[in-house]
């Protein structure tokens, strides 16, 4: 195996162990520890924004190649998910149904 | 749940209805004549060499197109058998559960294994070529995607003659979609053939995004790019955003039915409006995937046949982008009726009326395009000139769904039907239709003969019509969607029939187009012309059909429509004194197809609630992921310089400074 090959393993193998603690950790918290419902629900987000990161670090190559294309991709990306999750408590709460 | 607990479901092999036994009987009579004629003719070996294992856009785009019609056909007549049941009041051809799998295998088939499966094989035929690459990023990806289309589409069509189809429409709505009241095999059949070929989607969004951002020829900028592979490009971007929201929501769904878990039910917590929020997050956005790249083909058919350069490039390129990002912010109008507060249905009324504006903008310069233009009245341009006034009926009804108020009485009637029928037909399909025309003679070296096509055009447009337009009206009298029969006096049963003869009428329009298509391959002269249209962008300077590296020299380009400059101005885009190169190709290889079948195995393993099925299934996908990361490092092969110059000379002659026939006043 060259070098430059055995470096990526490592990176992909570090992401990997890195992107798994953390889904654990998020299972622990949610099914074994007696924390409020709140707390739980912000360590949550809070793990998931680290999940994000870690993707984006270890497999994505966020730092490396061309920035403009990084910038308008990380953006559309934020764009996208801010939509996706804002907007889907503000229907979901505001449902003149379960009022 | 228990492991090894493999349940039988009721009937596993579906039988007695004589609609189901005249399809199992010729499910296996076909599959026997296709294995005759394969043994007998020897084919098996060139059917692996040539097909199963390539990985040439070129023929992975033949592939799916050819998978998308045998679609067209299994959704067309899913059509014919709802509106034979709706021909009348008080029919009994099809039975309430007959008819709800009906429509739903009906909708999903359609938008999910033919409209985007064939739009995705014209991008595979015609993008690479258009921006001068020799292949597409991640060429084994790519057939990846297409076998897993595949895998999903087979398993999906298996439904209806082993276990029995999905019955809850293609929006799968939950609880009546969930295990309480849906239960047995039909749904999983669902999430699961949904599931593996959106997977395959979600590759070929990210491949062809790479391919246009990072394999485009010397000098193909953005701003010179042809409008197929702009709206291509935007496609991508959409595919790669929404696609992961449907993963998500599938496996939700899965989770509660395979697994007890409680994401949609009221119990335990769970919130059944979140699957049609998230279905539509994803759901509108997709509506768009199947518009825009047909958008894109109009665009070339246009300027193609009006002799013209497209008007309006850089506002086309701004409607495309301002839609990506307005296809997010309006899915809610799919749910207005759901109870959303006040505040919520105004903001999304509002954007979705805003999504009309820059698709007017794009009529406007298709007309403008065509404005002073030589027209040509080829079977691709009458495709795009119909695709014009039928998608406005389409879009302005579109408008007035958008208002939530209006929308009360509007939903879920067959006004709405109407509505997204004219957008897809008159949109969609016609737009595949016209690329499958204009780009068939890159395929293979010879033109569908125009004299049916022109009588399978006009009989599938006025079939269409007499279908569609009904529809509208029986909609304002108050005819829901989705109900399979309905009784005399309500005023609805003369549009129903005149809707029903219609679908015939569409019927034999395909049936034509069909003929057509064989007909040519059986007497249509093989004249393997480079450029028959008289075409404007590169995939029409090189040979038809292209040789498998595409491009012995790499054009340079100076502009939009590359060739056509080429042609008029005397310019040459292929540098004959550069000396030629030793081409790098991948190879083929048998992992995708293998890779599929295991997701194959894996998905009939998981509908049937077969856990160690399944999960073998899933671990020979991890083998082949295995093998295939051992393997990859040596895949490629060198095609020598001595094999490039014939196709060197034949570039040359194209575009190598030969004047134009028929070149009129263009900018
Ligand atoms: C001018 C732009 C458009 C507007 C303003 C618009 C608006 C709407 C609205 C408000 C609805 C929901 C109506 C209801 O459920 O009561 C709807 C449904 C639908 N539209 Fe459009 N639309 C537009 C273009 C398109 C296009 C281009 C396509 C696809 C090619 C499309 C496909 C659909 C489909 C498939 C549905 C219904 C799905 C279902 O409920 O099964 N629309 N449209
Ligand atoms: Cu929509």
């Amino acid at each position: 195996m060259s070098q430059q090959k055995q470096a990526s393993a490592k990176h992909h193998v570090a992401g990997y162990a890195f992107s798994l603690v953390l889904t654990f950790v998020a299972l622990f918290v949610a099914l074994y520890t007696s924390l409020p419902a709140s707390v739980k629900l912000i360590g949550i987000v809070v793990l998931a924004i680290l999940q994000m990161v870690v993707q984006l670090i270890y497999f994505m190559h966020v730092t490396e190649g061309s920035k403009i294309y990084q910038l308008l991709s990380l953006g559309y990306g934020i764009f996208v998910a801010i939509v996706v999750v804002a907007g889907s408590i503000w229907i979901m709460l505001y449902n003149t149904m379960t009022q | 749940m228990d492991l090894f607990d493999m349940k039988m479901p009721d009937q596993l092999i579906v039988w007695g209805n004589p609609l189901i036994n005249g399809a199992w009987i010729s499910i296996i009579l076909v599959t026997l004549g296709i294995v005759f004629v394969l043994t007998k003719y020897k084919k098996w070996r060139w059917l692996w060499d040539e097909w199963l294992t390539t990985v040439d856009h070129k023929k992975i785009g033949i592939m799916y197109i050819v998978s998308a019609l045998l679609m067209l056909f299994r959704g067309g007549v899913d059509a014919l058998l709802m509106r034979i049941q709706l021909a009348l009041p008080n029919l009994e051809f099809l039975d309430a559960q007959h008819y709800n799998e009906i429509f739903t295998t009906h909708g999903t088939v359609m938008i999910i294994f033919m409209a985007m499966p064939f739009l995705i094989g014209l991008m595979n035929v015609a993008v690479p070529l258009q921006i001068g690459a020799r292949d597409v990023a991640f060429p084994t990806l790519n057939a990846i995607s297409f076998w897993l289309f595949f895998a999903g589409a087979l398993l999906f069509n298996l439904s209806f003659v082993i276990g029995g189809s999905p019955d809850a429409g293609w929006t799968n709505y939950v609880p009546l979609a969930g295990e309480e009241l849906t239960p047995g095999i039909g749904i999983n059949y669902y999430l699961w053939g949904l599931q593996i070929s959106g997977i395959g989607t979600l590759a070929t969004g990210i491949n062809f995004l790479v391919t246009i951002l990072k394999m485009r020829a010397p000098g193909m900028t953005l701003m010179r790019m042809p409008m197929f592979t702009w709206s291509t490009l935007i496609t991508s971007v959409i595919i790669v955003f929404a696609f992961p929201v449907l993963t998500v929501a599938l496996a939700l769904l899965t989770f509660d039915r395979l697994l007890g878990a409680h994401f949609f039910t009221i119990d335990g917590g769970g919130m059944p409006m979140m699957w049609a929020n998230l279905f539509w997050i994803w759901g509108h956005p997709e509506v768009y995937i199947v518009i825009l790249p047909a958008f894109g083909i109009f665009s070339e058919v246009i300027s193609t046949f009006a002799r013209k350069r497209l008007f309006g490039y850089s506002a086309m390129v701004v409607s495309i982008v301002a839609i990506s990002a307005l296809s997010f912010l309006v899915w809610v109008h799919h749910f207005f009726t759901m109870g959303n507060g006040p505040w919520i249905n105004s903001v999304f009324s509002i954007t979705t009326m805003a999504i009309a504006i820059p698709t007017g903008v794009k009529v406007f310069n298709w007309l403008f395009t065509m404005y002073k233009g030589r027209i040509e009245f080829t079977t691709p341009m009458l495709w795009s000139l119909a695709f014009i006034p039928n998608f406005i009926i389409g879009g302005v009804t579109g408008v007035m769904l958008a208002s939530a108020p209006a929308d009360y009485q509007y939903h879920n009637s067959y006004f709405l039907i109407s509505h997204f029928h004219y957008v897809l037909i008159g949109g969609t399909v016609f737009g595949c239709l016209a690329g499958l025309y204009y780009w068939w003679p890159k395929m293979f070296g010879f033109k569908i003969n125009e004299r049916i096509s022109k009588w399978a055009f006009w009989v599938f447009v006025i079939g269409f019509n007499m279908t569609f337009i009904p529809m509208y009206l029986v909609g304002l009298k108050g005819m829901p969607r989705r109900i399979y029969t309905y009784r005399e006096g309500l005023g609805w049963t003369g549009l129903n029939f005149i809707e029903t003869v219609g679908t015939f009428v569409m019927g034999a329009g395909f049936v034509l187009l069909v003929w057509a298509i064989i007909y040519s391959i059986r007497h249509a002269k093989r004249d393997y012309e480079s450029d028959p249209w008289n075409g404007r962008t590169l995939e029409w300077a090189i040979a038809s059909p292209p040789p498998h590296y595409n491009f012995a020299r790499v054009p340079r380009i100076t502009g939009q429509d590359p060739l056509w400059r080429a042609k008029k101005k005397g310019e040459t885009i292929f540098e004959e004194k550069t000396p030629l190169k030793p081409i790098h190709m991948p190879n083929h290889t048998g992992i995708p197809a293998v890779m599929a079948g295991f997701w194959f195995v894996a998905g009939f393993g998981f509908v049937f609630e077969w856990i160690p099925v399944g999960l073998a299934g899933i671990l020979g996908v991890l083998l082949c992921m295995m093998w295939r990361s051992l393997t990859d490092y040596h895949d490629h092969h060198e095609v020598p310089v001595t094999e490039l110059r014939d196709a060197a000379a034949e570039e040359i002659k194209n575009a190598g400074g030969r004047s134009a026939r028929g070149v009129v006043n263009d900018g």
